[in-house]
This record gives C-alpha cells, sequence and structure tokens, in this order.
C-alpha cells in the first residue's frame, strides 16, 4: 500500500523484510511527483509501480517483453516496464497512464479518441497501447501511417482484432481514417 | 514468472563495471535488458550480480572515427543508432537491419552491443556485424582486445567474450567505395526474430563480382558466412551463377524444424531471400 | 417495454459508460485490489507428462524465507472435495436416450500419487510475495517415476495405447452417437461423395489478463470474500463452499473488472477451490495471479479436433448424407463433458438441409493440459470441417462453391426448421429465424464474387495467387437454464441493476443499462450496473455460450417491466390517483394529463415505507429470471480474398466481409466490435496460433514469443454487413453474438487458401495457414 500524505507526496511501501536480494534507495518522478523508496535488487518495474506506488494502471500481460501491457513512457519513451528492474528507474522520469489525465482533467484527446472509436473492450491491453502511442506522440509531428502501424505492432488486444484501435489511433494523431466499416 | 535473488551494482565507470565482472561472482552485464529480463523473469538464468551499464555515458555514443568508421558505444541503444543520420547515410545496411528489430519499444532500451554479446542465432545484428566487417572492442579488467565479428559469433548465444569480459565498443568501417547491399529478413509476424535473414555485401568491378560478403541468419548454428557461395560469386556476374549459388546454399545449410517453421520452409526462404538479396545488392552496385 | 416508440436506447450506438475509468488507468481488475497484508501463491507443478509421485518433500521450503505456508496433497485430501465442474457433465435427459458415455473424473485439488500432464499442481505455496513464493518452489523435492503416455488423440484410441489416467479402462471420456435417415442409402444414391479427414490445432484462449483471484476471509461475518476473473461468479460460488464444506451463504464471489475471458476462465480449476481455502484456513487475505507460462501451459487449452467427414450429394449438388466420426482431445481429463463434442456435432450440418446424418464424437483423454470450451466451443472445428468438406465437394462436381451452398440452404419460409436431430438440451433442434439465402447473396455481392473470378484468372497469369473462401455458420445462442436479474431504486433515487453475468469486456454496464432504462423509463446515466457479484442476486449462471444478452437481456427486461409497475403502483397511491393513469419517463413520475404534478424516484423512495402499500412490498425492488424457451439461433458468413506467395508461403488477406444475423440490435457499435473482435481470434486460430507439444509431452509453445497471437497488421479492416430476423424466442427479439466472429476465420481463410493454390492441387486438411504449412503444401500438396 502507498499512501498520499497531506502534502500530495505518494509514500511507497517497502520491500518485505524477509527478501534476500539486496536493497537499494532510489528516488525519482513519477507522473510529475518526486517519489523515493527501498527497492528490492529484483524488483521488476510493473510490480513497483502497481504494488507498492500502487499505480495499477500499468497492467501485466506476459513478463517477456512481448504483449506491451506494461508499457510507460522512461524519460519519455515507450518501454516495457516488466523488462526493466525497479532499481534502473532511480533519478528518472516515469510517465504512467495515470499521468495522461489528471483526475479532474477530462480526457486526452488519446484518450478520447479511444473512447469515441469504442478502441477498447475489456480495457486490460489499453494502457499499454496509450503509453506507447503516447511515446510515438513524444516524437512530435504527425507520424507516417506506417511508422504508427510498427508501433501497433508492438501490443497484443485479445478483444477488440485491432480494427477500432488503428481507427482511434489514426484519429488521435490526425490521419485518415480506413475505409469505414459498411453497415447494411 | 519472478527471477530469482540477485544483487545489482550500478557501474560508475567501465572500469568498475569490468572489476565487478572479474570479482568471482557470478555476474553479467545488463544493458538494455530486452534479452537479459526474459531470462531472468523465466529464471533461466540466474546470476548472483547483475552489473548495470546503462548509467555510463561514456559509452553512449554513435559517431563517426577520424578514419570514417562508426563507433557504437555499449549503451547506445537501437533507436539511437536508427535516428542518426550519419548511419541511414553512411551504413543504409545497418540501419534496416536495426529497422528490423523487434518493435520500437524494444529498439528503444535494446543496445546494438547487447544484441551483439547475446548472439541469438535469430537475431539481425549478428549477421550485420558479420557483412559489415565491423571489429569489436573489448575490455576486462586484465585487457583491452578487438575481435573482427567474423571470430565473435562461435555458436548459438555464444560468443568469444569470456564471463569478465565488456564490450565496450562496436566499429564499422565505412562499406567499400561503390559496394553494394541488401538485407532481407522474413517473420511470421512484424517485429518477430526472423525466420531467416541474409545480409549481402557485393563490390563490382568490370562488370564482375570483385568482393562478396553473404551472410545467412536463423538457418540453424549462429549468423555466418556462406563462403562456398561467396566464391562462385566472385569474379562472375551474379545472374550466371545463380544455379551454383543455390546449389551451395543447398549443400551448406542444414536448418532444423522448430515451432515456427519447417526445415523446408527454412531452406526455401534462404534461397529465395539470398537470389533477391544478390540481385538487390548488385543492381545497388556503383 | 424495449419496444415499439418507447426504445429510446435499444438500438443506439452509445459510447461506453465503462471506458473512462478504464482509460484513466482507474480500472479495477482483480490484481489492482489493495488488500492489506495480502500474501501470494506459487504452484509446483508436474513437470512429466504421467508419472507416479513417489516422495513430496516440502520441509525446505517451509523455511525459506518469507514463506507463510506449504500445502501439498496430502495436506489437502481431506479437506477439499475434488473438482467435478457438475453443470458441465450433466447429461440431458434427451440426450441420456442416446446412450452416451460421459465419464466422470474429478480432478484432485492436488496431485497425490499420479500426475497425467506438464503443469499439473502438485503443491501450493503462500509467501509474503510472488517472487518469495517462487524461490520456495525451487527447494521443494519431488521424486517421479514415468509412466508410459500418450498425446495423439488417435494414438490414445489404439486398443494398446498407454492409460493417460490411471485405473480407468480405456483412453474414451466422452462418447456420444446420433443418427437420422439412412446415411448408406444416401450415399449408395449420390453422385459425387467426398470423403476427408480435417483437423482444428490446438489452441490457448489466452486473455491478455491471466486468470487470477483474491480471497479473505471476512472476520464480521465469518464468510469468505472472494474476488475472481471468473465469468461464472455463482458457479464458483457453490463450488468453494461446496469443496470446503461452507454454506453458500458464507461464500461471495465478485467478478471485478476482468480482461478478457473467451471461456477459458468460463470453467473451474483446481486452483480456484485451493485459493479461497488457504484463505479461510490461514485467516489471512491470498493472491493468486496466473503468470504468462501458467496459463498458456496449466490452464485449459481448446479445440483440438479431427474429423472424418463424408459428404454425398447428386449431380446437382444436392446435399443426400453427411456422415463425421468426431475425435476430440479432452486432455488429462473429462473436465466439461459433452459441451465441447456435442456442440461440434449438432452444430456441424450448420444452414444445410440434409436428411440423412450420422455423427458420432469421442472425447479422448490424453496426457496434455485439459481442455474447456473456447470462443465458438465445437463451432469453429465443425464449421472447418463441414465447409472445408463442401468446397471439396464443389471441386468434385466443378461446382462454384457458393452455388454449393446455395442449394443446400434451409430457406427463410421453412423457419422455424427442425432438423430432426436432438440439440444441447436433447429436445428437437429448431432454428428460430434466419435468412441465409440474403446472407449468401450479400456476401458474394460484397466481395464481388464474379469479377474476382475473372481477376483471379488474370492474376494467374501473373503467377500471383489469388483465393476466395466463403464459410456459413449458425450459432445457437442464449443458453439456459436461467439468467436473473434484480432491479433497484436506491435511496438517491438511482436505479441499480445487478445479475449474475459478469463482462470481461462485453459492455455489459452499458448495454444493459440501455435495457433498462427502456423498460423503465428512466436515464441511461441514473442507472448502475452489478454484474457478477454472488452477494447482490442469489442465482445466476455467468457469460459463457454467447448467453448473457439473450438470458440476463430478457430477465432485465422482465424486472425493469414489474419495477416499473410496482414504482406506478406505489406513486399512485401516494398521488391518489389511478394506476392507469400514471406515467414513468425521463425519471419523472407523473399523472397523464396533469404534467404539473411530478414525483422523482428519489422522492418516491423515501415516501414508499410510509405508504399503506407499502408493508408486505418488497420497497422499490424486482427479481425475475428468465428461462429460455429455445434457443435464439444466429448465423453468419464470412467470405475473404486472399493472396498467396507459394514461394514463401506468406499470406496476405486482401478482403474480409462478414454478413451476420443475431436478432435486434442494442447497441450496433458494440455488436460490431463483438463480430470484429472474434474474427480477429478467428483469424489468429487459422493462421499462426498453436499450441504444441513435444514427443515427451512437453508444451514448447509456452511464451508469448511462441504461441502466435495475432498482431494488428494480421487483422484487416473488416467490412461487416447484417440482416435482422428477430428472434421469436424471446420478447426483445435478440440472439447472442459474442462467439459468432471466431467461427468463420479458419474455414474462410482455408477455403480461400486451397482456392489460390488449386494450380498445385493443394488440399488444405489442418491448421494454422503459417508460411511454413503453406509451403509445405505447395511442395506436396498431400502434405497434412
Ligand atoms: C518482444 C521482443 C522482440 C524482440 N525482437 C528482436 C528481433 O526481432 N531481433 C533481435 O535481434 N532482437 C530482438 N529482441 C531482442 C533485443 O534486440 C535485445 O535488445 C538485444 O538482443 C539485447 O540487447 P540489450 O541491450 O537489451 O541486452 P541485454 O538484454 O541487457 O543483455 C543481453 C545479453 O548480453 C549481455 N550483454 C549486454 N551488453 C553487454 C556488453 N556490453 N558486454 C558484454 N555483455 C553484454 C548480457 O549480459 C546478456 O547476457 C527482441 C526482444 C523482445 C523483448
Ligand atoms: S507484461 Fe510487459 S510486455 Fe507483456
Ligand atoms: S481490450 Fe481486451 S485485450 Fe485489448
Amino acid at each position: 500500500m502507498s499512501f498520499r500524505g497531506s502534502e500530495g507526496q505518494i509514500h511507497p511501501t517497502t520491500p518485505p523484510l524477509s527478501e534476500p536480494s539486496g536493497w537499494h534507495d532510489i528516488s525519482l518522478t513519477v507522473n510529475g511527483e518526486p517519489v523515493s523508496a527501498q527497492v528490492e535488487s529484483r524488483l521488476l518495474l510493473t510490480d513497483f509501480l502497481r504494488h507498492r506506488l500502487r499505480l495499477t494502471g500499468t497492467h501485466v500481460g506476459c513478463e517477456q517483453g512481448s504483449c506491451g501491457a506494461c508499457s510507460v513512457l522512461l524519460d519519455g519513451v515507450a518501454v516495457r516496464s516488466c523488462l526493466t528492474l525497479a532499481v534502473q528507474a532511480n533519478g528518472r522520469d516515469l510517465r504512467t497512464v495515470e499521468g495522461l489525465a489528471g483526475p479532474d482533467e477530462p480526457l486526452t484527446a488519446l484518450q478520447q479518441a479511444f473512447h469515441e472509436q469504442h478502441g477498447m473492450q475489456c480495457g486490460f491491453c489499453t494502457p499499454g497501447f496509450l503509453m506507447s502511442l503516447a511515446g510515438l506522440a513524444e516524437h512530435g509531428g504527425t507520424p507516417s501511417s506506417d511508422e504508427l502501424d510498427e508501433h501497433l505492432a508492438g501490443n497484443f488486444c485479445r478483444c477488440t482484432g485491432y480494427v477500432n484501435i488503428r481507427k482511434a489511433a489514426r484519429q488521435a494523431f490526425g490521419l485518415p481514417g480506413p475505409e469505414e466499416a459498411s453497415r447494411g | 514468472m519472478k527471477p530469482a535473488p540477485f544483487d545489482y551494482v550500478a557501474a560508475r565507470s567501465v572500469e568498475h563495471a569490468v572489476e565487478l565482472l572479474a570479482g568471482g561472482t557470478d555476474a553479467k552485464v545488463i544493458a538494455g535488458g530486452q534479452s537479459l529480463m526474459p531470462v531472468l523473469n523465466m529464471r533461466l538464468g540466474r546470476p548472483e550480480l547483475v552489473v548495470d551499464i546503462g548509467r555510463l555515458d561514456v559509452l553512449n555514443h554513435v559517431r563517426i572515427s577520424d578514419s570514417g568508421a562508426l563507433l557504437v558505444g555499449a549503451t547506445a541503444t537501437q533507436a539511437q543508432v536508427l535516428a542518426h543520420p550519419d548511419v541511414n547515410r553512411g551504413w543504409p545496411l545497418l540501419a534496416t537491419a536495426v529497422a528490423n528489430i523487434g518493435h520500437p519499444q524494444i529498439r528503444n532500451r535494446g543496445t546494438i552491443c547487447g544484441s551483439l554479446a547475446h548472439n541469438d542465432p535469430a537475431a539481425e545484428l549478428p549477421a550485420t556485424a558479420i557483412v559489415l566487417d565491423a571489429t569489436l572492442r573489448i575490455q576486462s579488467s586484465r585487457r583491452i582486445r578487438t575481435v573482427p565479428a567474423e571470430q565473435m559469433f562461435v555458436g548459438p548465444f555464444m560468443t568469444a567474450l569470456t564471463p569478465d569480459e565488456l564490450l565496450v565498443e562496436a566499429e564499422f568501417p565505412p562499406p567499400p567505395a561503390g559496394a553494394g547491399w541488401s538485407f532481407r529478413e522474413f517473420a511470421t509476424r512484424p517485429g518477430d526474430f526472423a525466420t531467416v535473414g541474409v545480409a549481402v555485401q557485393l563490390v563490382r568491378r568490370d562488370g564482375v563480382v570483385a568482393d562478396a560478403r553473404l551472410v545467412l541468419f536463423g538457418v540453424g548454428g549462429s549468423a555466418a558466412r556462406v563462403h562456398s557461395a561467396e566464391e562462385a560469386l566472385t569474379g562472375s556476374s551474379p545472374s550466371r551463377v545463380e544455379d551454383q549459388v543455390r546449389a551451395q546454399l543447398k549443400a551448406e545449410l542444414d536448418p532444423a524444424d522448430d515451432v515456427h517453421a519447417s526445415a523446408g520452409l527454412r531452406r526455401d526462404l534462404a534461397e529465395k531471400l539470398t537470389i533477391d538479396a544478390i540481385a538487390e545488392a548488385w543492381a545497388r552496385c556503383a | 417495454m424495449a419496444d415499439g416508440n418507447s426504445s429510446r436506447f435499444f438500438g443506439r450506438s452509445l459510447a461506453r459508460v465503462e471506458d473512462d475509468r478504464l482509460l484513466r488507468g482507474q480500472g479495477c481488475f482483480v490484481d489492482d485490489l489493495d488488500i492489506p497484508n495480502v500474501v501470494d501463491i506459487a504452484f509446483v507443478r508436474s513437470p512429466y507428462a504421467h508419472a507416479r509421485i513417489l516422495s513430496i518433500d516440502v520441509t525446505a521450503a517451509r523455511t525459506m524465507p518469507g514463506v507463510v505456508a506449504v500445502y501439498d496433497g496430502a495436506s489437502v485430501v481431506d479437506r477439499i472435495k475434488p473438482l467435478t465442474n457438475s453443470e458441465e457433465l450433466r447429461v440431458p435427459e434427451g440426450i441420456a436416450a442416446l446412450n452416451p458415455v460421459v465419464k466422470i473424473q474429478p480432478a484432485p485439488i492436488l496431485a497425490v500419487d499420479e500426475v497425467n500432464y506438464v503443469g499439473q499442481p502438485i503443491a501450493m505455496i503462500v509467501a509474503e510475495t510472488r517472487y518469495l513464493a517462487e524461490d520456495a518452489l525451487e527447494v521443494i523435492e519431488v521424486e517421479y517415476e514415468t509412466l508410459p503416455a500418450v498425446f495423439d488423440m488417435e494414438a490414445a484410441l489404439e486398443p494398446d495405447a498407454p492409460l493417460a489416467l490411471q485405473g480407468e479402462a480405456d483412453n474414451i471420456g466422452v462418447y456420444v452417437r446420433h443418427s437420422i435417415g439412412d446415411v448408406a442409402a444416401g450415399i449408395a444414391a449420390a453422385a459425387a461423395v467426398v470423403e476427408e479427414t480435417f483437423a482444428t490445432q490446438r489452441y490457448v484462449a489466452a486473455p491478455i489478463e491471466t486468470r487470477g483471484m483474491v480471497a479473505q476471509s471476512d472476520p464480521f461475518t465469518g464468510g469468505l470474500m472472494v474476488w475472481s476473473t471468473t465469468q461464472t461468479p455463482h458457479r464458483v460460488r457453490d463450488h468453494v463452499a461446496e469443496s470446503i464444506g461452507l454454506s453458500v451463504d458464507e461464500v461471495r464471489v465478485q467478478s471485478v473488472d476482468v480482461g478478457g475471458g473467451f471461456g477459458q476462465k468460463g470453467i473451474l480449476v483446481v486452483e480456484e477451490l485451493l485459493v479461497p481455502f488457504a484463505a479461510h484456513d490461514m485467516g489471512r487475505a491470498v493472491r493468486w495471479i496466473a503468470d504468462r507460462h501458467e496459463n498458456l501451459t496449466a490452464d485449459a487449452h481448446a479445440r483440438e479436433q479431427v474429423h472424418h467427414i463424408t459428404l454425398a450429394a447428386d449431380a446437382d449438388g444436392y446435399l443426400l448424407a453427411v456422415k463425421d466420426r468426431i475425435v476430440v482431445n479432452l486432455g488429462c481429463r473429462n473436465m466439461v463433458g459433452l459441451v465441447v463434442p456435442y456442440n461440434a456435432l449438432c452444430h456441424l450440418i450448420g444452414p444445410y438441409k440434409v436428411r440423412n446424418v450420422d455423427l458420432e464424437a469421442t472425447g479422448v483423454l490424453t496426457n496434455t493440459t485439459f481442455t474447456s470450451p473456447y470462443r465458438g466451443a465445437g463451432r469453429p472445428e465443425a464449421t472447418f470441417a463441414m465447409e472445408r468438406a463442401m468446397d471439396r465437394l464443389a471441386a468434385k462436381l466443378r461446382m462454384e462453391p457458393a452455388e454449393l451452398r446455395e442449394r443446400n440452404l434451409i430457406r427463410p419460409d421453412e423457419m422455424p426448421y427442425r432438423t430432426g436431430l436432438l440439440d444441447r438440451r436433447g429436445l428437437p433442434q429448431e432454428f428460430d429465424s434466419g435468412d441465409y439465402p440474403e446472407m449468401l447473396s450479400r456476401a458474394v455481392d460484397m466481395i464481388g464474387l464474379s469479377e474476382f473470378r475473372q481477376k483471379q484468372e488474370l492474376a494467374r497469369h501473373e503467377g500471383r495467387h489469388l483465393g476466395v473462401g466463403f464459410a456459413l455458420y449458425l450459432e445457437m445462442t442464449g443458453l439456459g437454464p436461467f439468467e436473473g436479474a434484480r432491479v433497484e431504486v436506491m435511496p438517491s433515487g438511482r436505479v441499480r441493476l445487478y445479475t449474475g453475468a459478469p463482462s470481461q469486456g462485453q459492455g455489459h454496464r452499458t448495454v444493459f443499462a440501455q435495457l433498462l432504462a427502456d423498460a423503465l423509463g428512466v436515464n441511461l446515466t441514473n442507472i448502475d450496473v452489478v454484474a457478477g457479484d454472488t452477494a447482490s442476486i442469489p442465482y445466476g449462471v455467468g457469460t459463457i455460450a454467447s448467453r448473457a444478452l439473450v438470458t440476463a437481456g430478457n430477465a432485465i427486461n422482465q424486472a425493469g417491466g414489474l419495477l416499473k409497475q410496482r414504482i406506478l403502483t406505489h406513486a399512485a397511491e401516494f398521488l391518489e390517483a389511478e394506476v392507469a393513469d400514471m406515467q414513468l419517463e425521463g425519471g419523472r413520475i407523473s399523472v397523464k394529463g396533469t404534467p404539473a404534478v411530478e414525483l422523482s424516484l428519489a422522492e418516491l423512495i423515501r415516501i414508499v415505507p410510509k405508504l399503506a402499500g407499502g408493508s408486505g412490498s418488497d420497497g422499490l425492488s424486482e427479481t425475475s429470471y428468465f428461462q429460455p424457451p429455445n434457443y435464439a439461433t444466429a448465423s453468419g458468413l464470412h467470405a475473404t480474398i486472399v493472396e498467396v506467395d507459394p514461394a514463401t508461403g506468406r499470406l496476405d488477406i486482401l478482403d474480409y466481409v462478414v454478413v451476420h444475423e443475431a436478432g435486434r440490435i442494442v447497441n450496433p457499435m458494440i455488436a460490431d466490435a463483438q463480430v470484429v473482435g472474434g474474427v480477429g481470434q478467428g483469424i489468429g486460430g487459422a493462421l499462426s496460433e498453436h499450441m504444441q507439444y513435444d514427443d515427451q509431452g512437453q508444451p514448447i509453445t509456452s511464451t508469448f514469443m511462441d504461441y502466435l497471437i495475432p498482431v494488428s497488421s494480421m487483422v484487416p479492416d473488416i467490412r461487416l454487413d447484417e440482416i435482422v430476423c428477430p428472434s421469436p424466442t424471446n420478447q426483445l427479439g435478440v440472439k447472442g453474438l459474442g462467439e459468432g466472429g471466431a467461427v468463420g476465420p479458419p474455414a474462410a481463410l482455408a477455403n480461400a487458401v486451397e482456392d489460390a493454390l488449386q494450380p498445385f492441387d493443394a488440399i488444405v486438411r489442418s491448421g494454422p495457414l503459417s508460411p511454413s504449412r503453406i509451403r509445405d503444401l505447395v511442395r506436396d500438396p498431400n502434405h497434412s
């Protein structure tokens, strides 16, 4: 459990006392907030975010780097948090899906596009797609259709068949949509 | 699927890193972690110590040397290399190979040197290093040495590196003037490791091949030149020796069936990709 | 009622109410729960396909850092009853008349003396973190003596085959044969007979969220709280209670946000009994989240079937007889009985008319992971066999495959149509409504069949290989026996709906609210949907078998109607008006003709306890259960054009068309997306997914690097069309469509590939159509 003190900071929980791998003090920023924590050497960044900081929007689908559900922005680029050790995030800037739109803010254009195009069903893969595409957006400018497709190929979705995810992504990046699926 | 316990040290300098590697524990370098982390998560590897070279900014370079070679430091990511304008201009084969690695999200962390040190038999970069005649600069607490790429990759997931050595830099010499190149691979899904891939560099003189480098990967064993096919090409024009090249490939390749492809498909692809790649490289020769 | 002019929400593509939280990373999936001091579970699993356990030593594990408890078979065998998926194993009366074999082979909670597949749980470790639990796994010592094993289902049927499960007489877990008419006579009279073998490979549903649960005993009530990824929370409740000896009232199961299920989370596995048991036994919150390796190797597999099929037709292509000997790989034991084999059997004929039918299904035990229904549950496999056979028949008759199909279709004026077979309930199989010829002709137009044939011819001259493939199927949806809905006005005046059918991404919170809003006359935004909490409604079945909309949807509509009546009665009493003069619209109650007198639900709910008529009544709450009188039969047609590169085996889908019919559609946007999502999964199975074992029974596609689920570029932009034949079986006129999309692709794509490879005389007999298989077919047309 983490909790928010009156000063609004995230307070992470510590490793269990029985943890045999070495411990480290790390400091980083998470969604703009400074965080200091103790982590064991082997702690995956996914588990740090989810279980020590209670930022559970970052999901775990494989822990092998394949599915992209765990995508976060590390110093502004999209990476797999399951293939990163928490301790490697020391001193870095981390952004997760929770940081896209603040609790009282409207959805970002990217999120809104997923909503409008029904680019999600169970929503389990969605944070990964959002962060991966947020990473692409960080490059600035409009990606080519091929670049967008290449990014999308790095994330798995088992529910949607991707068609609406592509529509959402194209809408978000201002690319022309595919031929609208026709309804009789 | 969680790693077994290990200790972790972020190396402060190259010397510190190699000292840690020489320290007598079972230590592993972590660079981008895109190959090491799955291995750790699945507990297929269980080092006692993980030495993180990720903070060694001295190794985070992609630059051109005085002699015109491309130098890629150990912590330079695949994405960095791909984004570098000189790479696209001077080493288009390398740029194409890197663009075929995984997904952008993987290349954002994966390093060039990490891939060379890992030597997955289906990986693009070992083949690329061989075909471009790269040199690998390797350092340990005992010595500094250089190893030509051709001697680096000794078998699947095996290299000339000893456990205490750090690959600090890969040097890609400028390709011979006017050389033609081609890089082709076939993968089941985009971003997957190659089922089969080929990298070719040809030099044309007087209407015939003066020098040929042909490297196949994903066909069993680790990436390697197919010398017999190179010999068949040398001194002749590629279209004239197509049958010979095919015959040499048939004779030399011995892929196995695996979950992704039958040996038969691998043989067929190797032949087709090679013939197409030779034609493309030939057409690109100045 | 959701018909006529009063439907304000039915039929509208409303954006989903569930999205906002999910998009902000504020969903609540089971592993997101923040339970203080929760401990994690990991399982020791069998490394052998078949072995006798000689000894298990867990003492070292007990002393490992962070370990809280270790259970092995001996320590639980007397405390938890073995698992039997009793609902699935039940044989309906009508089917019993066919004298089927359905062996009851309860799954041991933890293996005691025998393991019969790689991945079988042997011991459970509870530790402070999953990391520490996995550390302790490694020091558990188990001594094994390997036993002969069998992996291939047809080999398992040989008389001298090793027994996959000790103590059984043979490897047959399920057997049923069902025939009508005279097949021999049909074949004898035929001008063309096709005899073929078609096989569907083993798949894993592999939702991106794996199976998991958190359980905690409640210190206040002494009961057990279970948060789960299950598709069937009430069944989990019943099984947990029964197996660990609690009353069903003491167990509460809640499906939280679930990241896809597709059937894999629709059946119970032993872990789902062990985890609540551990919480109960230790009085402590415990959590188990399967990792991807467990999901791919030790959770349910699916689909592996072989069909030895014979079609007989006259010279004009009219079907005279169909015979099929179906073999289904059940894996290590009979977990779900007739569900998949019989579903394959009774969907095999599809939309065609044929009066001589002889179908036999045998479920075989092998030393592989158990299997479960997976999206389509026998239909994709049956459709693959039947629709491939139809194409072979068309080839034999030199007929356009679409034309052959057209001749044999059931006509709309023959509806309701009885096939002469028994359905899954053991009652006469009757298709309620549909228009298959219209579906086919639309698909033929959309795909541009005649222009395509010209293009195909021209392309062949250029050395390009294009092919077109069709697949038609039916889906008897809305499986009973019932589903319920409880609706109530809350103190705030909002309306809450409870049902036993949870969502794994299908958008129930939106679709169910649309139905209730219409039935009640309130606004969508005033409705909250709670699906899958056993404490909120006493009985439920769940979200499986394309049933949620038909069963829960109609229950919601009924309950909404009853609640509206109750609201109006109370309001009439308070306003001293006639009930018949009352109306409820947009959440406001008023007397017709006197709009000035208005009452909100919030006002009414406060008054109700004080009304005379309030005594003996249930406040403002109603519960209703819907029992479908028959299946609502949906149908679909997939048509695709592909290009195959014979040199590399590469396949490109150039066009993919789906025409589907699923009765009246509540939310077209969501319905379309269900179809497209199903097609995406079907394409994965058709082209790349294959769960493989080596010759020692080791699963070798045990990561997402090897088990290849589709990525974006593999699924083209699907073109959809739809026809509507409202189902007469229920008041809403709806049918299920959750599974349909996944049924067509393997058959449609295989047909298209075979069409493309016609110059090579290749016959596609099995999937997946990976480059490797296609290339093998080009090299050797008889390659299986
Ligand atoms: C989903 C996915 C898809 C991928 N697809 C591809 C693909 O198509 N093609 C491909 O080639 N790769 C692919 N990869 C692997 C990726 O390219 C890796 O980045 C690369 O193989 C290793 O580089 P790294 O920096 O991540 O090394 P790490 O994972 O950090 O290390 C890999 C190994 O090399 C050693 N090592 C690393 N750096 C050094 C050094 N400087 N000196 C000595 N030893 C060192 C490590 O000890 C370790 O044994 C994929 C990975 C994933 C997760
Ligand atoms: S969980 Fe990280 S890529 Fe799947
Ligand atoms: S929406 Fe369920 S996995 Fe993508």
